[in-house]
């Protein structure tokens, strides 16, 4: 009977847990965000005749892009295609070559302590700043052209590079460290044989990885001067020759699609 | 584990088999052939009088970049606003955009996995291969330079990631509960609502951040092709070869991406 009772006179009506559970964060973040976008959204000008004037320039860009002029600029086309990938293959070699050393420095578990300090330092360092400003950096240093790009690449792989190589090295297994020690393994003994064994997959999968970026920003460092299809590119819409910006985009995206694609096969082979 | 015969006829046990050996030899050696013949074709145009000239450049900037021009600060504040409404904006109009996308790229959501996954998957393709500079080129063409066109470039840039991220996660949920719900007769929304949403918000939220967090380190450098923020300051700067306000803007830029990476890990780490 009690239970009865019960169920005729309180009704129960469940609802859904809140994401943010205290009430007071929730309604906080909530004002806050607010009133966050209403200043956000009027501080920023926007030139709504422009923008429509730009809608035309817009169209004929989509339609440059369906479109695309492969021919009036092949030659240009291929050089800074040429440039991109030769940059993209020396720097990614070179780039790999230095993160090792700089990784294994890093990693806490087979490193003394002031050489990891100095490693890890270069990496945060290398990792701090963007390719791009990198890239004027090393343009203003060493001339225009590919130069500059391939060192801009290689100073960035090695920040990516040694930083993931570092903690895959502190992640490994340590019984099999272990063993090569009460072998009388010497440190490059532990290296050449407990180490490397096990880390070697993923540096592969890493070093594709990072050829792949390697690829995606040499188109955008062009820009700043450092050569490559971003040079290409950035006088195409100079020119406001939108068939020929589109067929350089529409190269970078094939190029890309493929090595994500390999990449990610020569990976999943190597793991 | 190949094992050879030595001449006297004991087993000995090698790493690879011989072919393997070869196999192996022939991989490097193609690939140091590549790497030399890509250097030659790279350096070809390259002015080496520049290159080893480099050294004493780098110390004639570094002497001019130093000190940092302070009182340069005060017309920094507010480009630093509008790059971080940039990226906040940018991220905003993303997730906007990307999570329909996301929708109907996920295998196990997507209306007709003939027609109109490989279109979202499309998008997501297009939006991820084209960095967030080359979209601000584009967009200042098109639009006019200004703080507008930058968030557009960031939106743009960030649909193919969040939504790359999102349908992923949302392939991976649990089916179980969608059967739960399922089989109290809910509609397809409601299905949505109370059988996805609730087990992809912590992954959305996480992405999002993370993404916000990459678009502040972009946004920063947008400007260089005109479309507002930090970086406009930083090419006029460069332009003028001003390097004491370039070491300044780079501090600023640094501390702003350090602030930013704090605070999404702050937070991520509160949520999940």
């Amino acid at each position: 009977m009690t239970t009865d009772q019960i169920s005729t006179t309180t009704t129960y009506v469940w609802r859904k847990q809140p994401f943010i559970k205290s009430p007071v964060t929730r309604w906080g973040l909530y004002i806050g965000a607010l009133a966050y976008l209403l200043l956000a959204a009027f501080s920023v000008p926007v030139n709504w005749a422009r923008v429509w004037e730009g809608l035309d320039r817009g169209w004929r860009f989509v339609e440059g892009f369906l479109v695309p002029d492969f021919a009036s600029r092949w030659g240009d086309i291929v050089i800074g295609m040429q440039e991109s990938l030769t940059m993209t293959v020396t720097s990614t070699v070179v780039g790999i070559l230095i993160s090792i050393p700089i990784g294994i420095g890093a990693a806490r578990n087979i490193a003394p302590a002031p050489v990891y300090a100095i490693c890890r330092g270069v990496i945060a360092l290398s990792r701090s700043f963007q390719e791009i400003i990198i890239a004027i950096l090393f343009v203003a240093m060493f001339g225009f052209g590919p130069f500059a790009g391939f060192l801009t690449l290689s100073f960035a792989t090695i920040g990516f590079l040694s930083k993931l190589l570092a903690e895959d090295i502190e992640d490994i297994d340590e019984s099999q460290t272990e063993a090569i020690r009460s072998t009388g393994g010497g440190w490059w003994q532990i290296v050449n044989y407990a180490i490397q064994p096990q880390v070697m997959p993923r540096l592969i999968g890493l070093s594709l990885y990072r050829l792949d970026i390697n690829f995606r920003e040499s188109a955008v460092i062009g820009i700043v001067g450092a050569g490559g299809i971003g040079a290409t590119l950035n006088t195409a819409i100079d020119r406001y020759e939108y068939d020929t910006a589109g067929a350089i985009l529409i190269v970078i995206i094939l190029i890309v699609m493929v090595a994500e694609y390999s990449s990610g096969y020569v990976r999943k082979w190597a793991q | 584990m190949p094992i050879t015969k030595s001449e006297n006829g004991a087993a000995v046990w090698t790493h690879r088999t011989p072919k393997a050996r070869i196999v192996m030899w022939v991989g490097w050696l193609l690939l140091v052939a590549l790497f030399i013949f890509c250097w030659q074709v790279m350096t070809e145009g390259t002015i080496w009088f520049f290159v080893y000239d480099a050294p004493r450049q780098a110390a004639d900037i570094g002497s001019r970049m130093f000190p940092p021009k302070w009182s340069y600060m005060d017309e920094l504040w507010w480009p630093l606003w509008d790059t971080i409404n940039i990226a906040t904006l940018g991220t905003l109009l993303a997730v906007i955009m990307a999570v329909p996308v996301a929708f109907l790229a996920a295998r196990n959501t997507t209306p007709s996995t003939k027609f109109v996954r490989p279109v979202a998957l499309f998008i997501i393709v297009a939006s991820r291969s084209i960095n967030a500079l080359i979209w601000g080129l584009l967009l200042v063409a098109i639009i006019g330079p200004g703080v507008f066109a930058g968030i557009i470039a960031i939106a743009l840039r960030s649909i193919g990631f969040i939504a790359k991220l999102l349908y992923e996660a949302i392939e991976e949920i649990d089916e179980t509960q969608i059967e739960a719900i399922n089989a109290t007769g809910a509609s397809a929304m409601q299905r949505l609502d109370y059988g996805i949403t609730p087990q992809i918000t912590p992954a959305f939220a996480g992405i999002t951040l993370f993404r916000w967090d990459i678009n502040i380190r972009e946004s920063t450098v947008l400007g260089l092709v005109g479309a507002g923020g930090l970086g406009l300051k930083l090419q006029a700067s460069i332009n003028v070869l001003a390097w004491g306000q370039v070491t300044t803007i780079f501090i600023v830029i640094l501390a702003t991406v350090l602030v930013s990476e704090w605070v999404s890990a702050k937070v991520r780490h509160s949520l999940i």
